[in-house]
């Protein structure tokens, strides 16, 4: 079989009955062409969609949870129901402490607060924040750098701007590290720049300074705010959310079963549910590709078809003079696998066309809404060699046809 | 060579059948040219069809060349015609697309005959057919005598045993036919054993023995004396 692939006889008669219907088989060709065209640029376009979905997220601890306290909803304990809430620091170390697959608690802190610098003035919001912060919500910085342990200890007033913030105190194109800012009449060094998140897990945070600091000034003690906790990739986030939760009611007298006490917002489940309409979407591109391609191999089929019908007395005459029927329709099949194929190919290519304008037109700078669309080697070779399968189960319906009539009829046939 | 006993075929019609061959006993020698004549409906084609292996008979016995030809399978009889049997038709059956020397290599190809061995065969007769200057012409280039010269090397390609011609001359005009005839009658002399059927009488009479059917039995079998066909030339 493999010889025969190989054998320039072959190709020579592929070669023959192609150029002798050049129109047709063209034609036959441009459904495959279609349909592999369909499915690559879908294919390309959806990647490109969840690459840019991945570059908002990618900031992002994806298995991670926000928990922050509300007012109760049941009496406990003694407690009236409508209780506030208040979490603490000691209940961020008892969740690192107790519970299974943790990776980081982060406790955080936030505060609207004025901010003056010469005769410039605005008000942002303010989040006391430890160096690990960077870990779970990635700032990206562009100047300078992010609050770091030393900070911490020493409760340095030393404060991280967003881009929005530098934009309302300094001028263009102005150093501001090393600056000094008013933040409540307290002076704070300008130590990092960063680029403002299109995503925010929580509310949107204008500048960060040290957790300690911010304890300090704002007379916090051990209370906080809310904490984001990450778990480690093998774990279950919506698992830890719930123990956490369990831990955090028992620690705090709130009722096992009080679900307003706690609120929370689990970014695994967020970003589960986008990931789950991507691959929905990814599912619709392959069942409309794969079916726009199946219809281009049935034509091709008919095509082939018809074309068996007209050389009729061709293969009678073939068969007179030896051809045995495996080795008609071996070559009938041969046929059909080679065009499938080469439409296939072009279909690749001229995908990969379409790709590369979308790519130029919408694909580039930061807010592409496809970026980078492409497809997967793995994906040329699935596609490939579904059409190898595909050309080879519809190449046998006109081979079982041209040779399911007798070579005696087939030679009285004009 | 050839022996053929009580030989019976009949073709479904409808509900009823046409008994189309009714115990055909023929027997060929090695060397021998035989015509087959009759009238058309009196078995002459089916008999020459059945002992090409392109139908099979309903009963009766078919020996070629003291193989018993029976319960072929397709294969077999694909491997068969190959080796055993060249095949003339009335309308060449050339294939269009191929040229002449791709049509004579065409049984070598299904022979699994290396491409430049098939193809100076192949060129070694149509150099035989007086052909080898239009070895890459495309039958569509060549005349009618031509072309049935290209279909005589094809049959004569895989060196077989027995040639069957269906009509070799019917497409043909008196001239040509006779140069064709005359083609036959010098393979004949070469020692080929020749089968062929036809309704003319002077085209017959260019043959060594005549076999007249009717009705799908056997009227008369006999020798003639061989008329040449160069004379006409």
């Amino acid at each position: 079989m493999f010889k025969f692939l190989f054998d320039r006889d072959t190709w020579q008669e592929v070669y023959d009955s192609f150029s002798k219907n050049k129109l047709r088989s063209i034609l036959t060709m441009v459904g495959v062409w279609w349909g592999i065209l369909l499915l690559i640029g879908l294919l390309g376009s959806a990647r490109g969609l969840e690459n840019s979905f991945n570059r908002l997220f990618g900031d992002f601890a994806t298995n991670s949870v926000f928990i922050w306290g509300q007012n109760t909803g049941m009496p406990f304990k003694g407690f009236q129901e409508g209780r506030r809430v208040q979490l603490s620091l000691s209940d961020t170390k008892k969740i690192q402490e107790n519970i299974e697959g943790i990776e980081f608690v982060v406790p955080r802190n936030q505060n609207q607060v004025p901010v003056i610098r010469n005769f410039l003035s605005g008000n942002f919001s303010i989040a006391g924040d430890y160096p690990l912060l960077d870990q779970v919500e990635k700032k990206k910085l562009i100047h300078g750098r992010f609050i770091n342990q030393n900070d911490i200890e020493e409760k340095k007033k030393v404060i991280v701007l967003s881009e929005d913030v530098y934009k309302q105190l300094f001028q263009k194109n102005e150093n501001a590290i090393g600056e000094y800012i008013q933040v409540n009449k307290i002076n704070f060094k300008v130590v990092g720049l960063f680029q403002t998140s299109k995503i925010n897990m929580g509310p949107p945070i204008d500048m960060h300074i040290p957790f300690t600091t911010f304890q300090q000034i704002y007379n916090r003690g051990d209370r906080i705010g809310w904490m984001m906790i990450t778990g480690k990739p093998e774990y279950n986030i919506v698992q830890i959310e719930k123990d956490a939760k369990l831990l955090l009611k028992n620690l705090n007298d709130i009722h096992p079963k009080d679900n307003r006490a706690l609120g929370s917002a689990n970014a695994g489940k967020e970003i589960g549910k986008v990931t789950g309409f991507l691959i929905g979407m990814q599912f619709l591109t392959w069942f409309v590709g794969i079916a726009t391609l199946i219809a281009g191999v049935f034509a091709i089929g008919n095509i082939l078809l018809i074309t068996i019908k007209e050389r009729t007395k061709e293969i009678g005459v073939r068969r007179a003079l030896g051809a045995t029927p495996f080795e008609i329709k071996r070559q009938i099949v041969v046929e059909a696998v080679f065009l499938t194929l080469v439409a296939g190919i072009i279909g690749i290519i001229t995908g990969g066309w379409i790709l590369i304008a979308i790519n130029a037109l919408v694909g580039q700078g930061d807010d592409a809404t496809l970026v980078n669309p492409s497809v997967s080697i793995a994906v040329v070779f699935i596609a490939l060699i579904i059409l190898v399968i595909l050309g080879t189960l519809i190449g046998l319906i006109p081979a079982f046809k041209a040779t399911s009539i007798k070579p005696i009829e087939a030679l009285r046939e004009e | 060579m050839l022996k053929i006993n009580q030989l019976h075929k009949s073709y479904p019609i409808g509900d009823s059948s046409l008994h189309v061959l009714k115990g055909i006993d023929l027997e060929v020698e090695k060397g021998e040219m035989v015509a087959i004549m009759g009238s058309s409906g009196s078995g002459k084609s089916t008999l020459l069809n059945i002992i090409g292996m392109l139908d099979e008979a309903d009963s009766g016995d078919y020996i070629l060349d003291e193989l018993p030809i029976k319960d072929l399978t397709e294969k077999k009889a694909a491997v068969y015609r190959n080796k055993f049997l060249g095949f003339i038709f009335q309308s060449f059956n050339l294939i269009n697309y191929k040229n002449a020397l791709e049509n004579v290599a065409l049984p070598l190809y299904y022979q699994g005959m290396k491409r430049k061995e098939r193809q100076e065969k192949a060129l070694f007769h149509l150099e035989k057919v007086g052909l080898a200057d239009w070895a890459q012409h495309l039958p569509k280039e060549l005349s009618g005598g031509q072309n049935q010269r290209v279909a005589i090397a094809r049959a004569l390609a895989a060196n077989p045993k027995l040639l069957l011609a269906d009509e070799p001359t019917g497409a043909l005009d008196t001239k040509t036919s006779h140069e064709i005839m005359a083609f036959i009658q010098q393979l004949n002399d070469e020692g080929k054993t020749i089968l062929m059927v036809t309704h003319e009488e002077d085209i017959a009479s260019m043959c060594k023995r005549v076999v007249r059917l009717r009705d799908g039995v056997i009227m008369e079998d006999k020798k003639v004396e061989q008329v040449r066909a160069e004379q006409y030339v």
